[in-house]
């Protein structure tokens, strides 16, 4: 019997180091406190902290929630303490957990702020990461920075310019193009890219005649909107040398093996937060086992190794 | 006090009358740690339609044996009311503050008076059994007489209940809310616990801060992770936001903005 090497799952975005690829996604847990007494953190990849705005923020009208098929809506609409508070309530906890810890920040009026936050996270050495999210579509403005290329690149391109930590650009799925779009990221010197935030949708109570959600539309994720997120990193992988963080409706390791055969080199999960917070533990064990039962050593062995059908 | 997620072995799933279901569980670790409006997060099957877990009030403890009360209305129930004894559930729990029951309980001179509307009965019930030596008045409102439910679990507690129906079918015609004015003419309990609507929560709020008396409101709201991490269950206090999942669901007369 031939000894089995046990897998490298190791992963390198920019210049930030990840033990294994698999890390759980900004708004699904919170400040990791929460999950504190029955998630075993220090298995994950990395954590992405809720995002931070410069000030505190209420978000937005209840109901936020709702159920769709295989899915679900929310319009939570960055509800946050702000950077201060976060800096001295919740990074503390993050820190000591021994795992990176990403930041997700975003502006809400003016995308000055997003530079101004990057500025005072980079000075901090619990901050492992910062993620931009230019993408959340609960935000009520008419264009998200990361509908339009141009907005894309100037924006990255000023972060990148006041920090040396690893610096992830969240993408919205809602374009027309998201390799245009992820291209403008890579070149504006994005480390990495986080593929997809939330598609926007709507849901109607049909006996009340009212939509479902306080704020009329929201950001769907779960297992409905998983075909759109890998056909999104599957075409970005293809454009774009920068590393892809997947996402969308992982649910197990099946689906997370999705995403490293479309190109992705880590998975984020979310949305399985909620239903099975043992979920991004699980992928773990489970992507060991797929890489021992195909004589994998490490994951570039997996990443984008998709063949065509045979007809 | 810990939270845990556990795959308890379910003991019995019975259908009541009508659309109502009672399932019983064992969970050592949930019975040991469960207060009176404190809720469970249940994954009422291993599938991802419907998604997400759907939050109970613990509605008894018995030993190492928990129960869950719920009403089938929509896919999630539907799959809860399929479940077979012998067949483990995925549960998060317990979840929530619960209701601050023990000045009460202390005291067997403390009168208090319970107000249900509807399946807010689920946790009132449990309430009921660690408050039975003070002997509470119990409210029961519903729409008509076949959704007043649990009413003899409640007489088994030692408790006196009055009945409220929207169309008369049985007890009081009326609002339940209207059926306690007409009782705190006559009494002046040291405190209301009260589960049901948001309509009747709100009413018993201002009847609570009219006549001072200490009132407990155990809210419901749409949840998704009912751990506090993804507020989606939030309402306005006197202090911000809160979230229905961990900060309550009960919180009391002086705190909410309606």
């Amino acid at each position: 019997m031939v000894k089995q090497v046990k897998p490298n799952l190791s992963i390198k975005l920019g210049a930030l180091e990840l033990k294994n690829p698999v890390m759980v996604a900004s708004g699904t847990f919170g400040y990791a406190q929460e999950f504190k007494d029955f998630i075993d953190f220090k298995k994950l990849g990395a954590i992405v902290t809720k995002t931070i705005t410069v000030k505190p923020r209420q978000g937005n009208l209840t109901p936020r929630t709702c159920e769709t098929p295989s899915g679900m809506l929310n319009s939570i609409g960055l509800e946050n303490p702000g950077i201060e508070k976060f800096i001295q309530e919740k990074l503390p906890f993050l820190h000591k957990l021994g795992i990176p810890v990403v930041v997700s920040i975003a502006a809400e009026e003016n995308p000055d702020e997003f530079v101004a936050l990057a500025q005072q996270l980079d000075l901090l050495a619990e901050v492992s990461a910062i993620e931009l999210n230019i993408s959340c579509p609960n935000l009520a403005k008419n264009k998200l920075i990361s509908q339009d290329a141009e907005d894309t690149l100037a924006l990255t391109s000023a972060v990148r310019k006041v920090t040396s930590k690893c610096l992830i650009v969240k993408l919205s799925p809602n374009v027309a193009s998201i390799p245009e779009i992820a291209l403008a990221a890579q070149t504006g010197g994005a480390d990495a890219l986080a593929l997809i935030n939330t598609l926007s949708g709507m849901s109607i109570d049909v006996y009340k005649r009212t939509p479902k959600l306080g704020s009329w539309v929201g950001g769907l994720s779960g297992p409905a909107i998983r075909p759109v997120a890998v056909r999104m990193v599957w075409e970005a992988y293809n454009k774009i040398k920068i590393p892809i963080i997947g996402m969308g409706g992982i649910m197990d390791i099946e689906s997370a093996l999705e995403f490293f055969l479309a190109g992705a080199i880590a998975v984020s999960i979310g949305t399985a937060n909620f239903i099975n917070p043992q979920t991004s533990l699980e992928i773990i064990a489970g992507l060991q086992q797929y890489m021992l039962d195909n004589n994998m050593q490490n994951l570039t062995q997996l990443i984008g190794r998709l063949k065509a059908c045979q007809g | 006090m810990s939270i845990a997620q556990i795959k308890a072995k379910i003991i019995s799933n019975q259908r009541l009358n009508g659309d109502y279901g009672d399932l019983e569980f064992e969970s050592g670790i949930i019975a040991e740690q469960a207060n009176p409006g404190q809720f469970l997060n249940v994954r009422v099957a291993d599938v991802f339609e419907p998604l997400l877990r759907r939050p109970f009030s613990i509605h008894g403890v018995k030993d190492s044996k928990v129960r869950i009360l719920y009403r089938i209305l929509g896919k999630g129930t539907q799959a809860l009311a399929e479940r077979k004894p012998g067949e483990f559930l995925d549960i998060i729990g317990p979840l929530g503050n619960g209701f601050d029951y023990q000045p009460i309980a202390k005291s067997e001179k403390a009168k208090s008076i319970l107000v249900a509307g509807g399946m807010g009965v689920a946790p009132l019930v449990f309430l009921a059994e660690k408050l039975k030596n003070t002997k509470p008045l119990v409210l029961i409102g519903a729409r008509t007489k076949n959704e007043i439910i649990c009413a003899q679990e409640f007489e088994a507690s030692g408790c006196k209940l009055g009945l409220a129906t929207d169309d008369g079918s049985l007890g009081f015609h009326g609002q339940v809310t209207d059926l306690l004015k007409t009782i705190l003419e006559k009494t002046h309990p040291q405190a209301i616990f009260s589960c049901g609507p948001q309509a009747m929560l709100k009413a018993l709020c201002e009847i609570g801060l009219k006549n001072g008396i200490d009132t407990q409101l155990s809210l419901e709201e749409h949840m998704a992770c009912g751990l506090g991490a993804c507020l989606g269950c939030v309402v306005l206090t006197k202090s911000g936001h809160k979230t229905v999942c961990k900060d309550g669901p009960v919180f009391t007369e002086g705190e909410l903005i309606w």
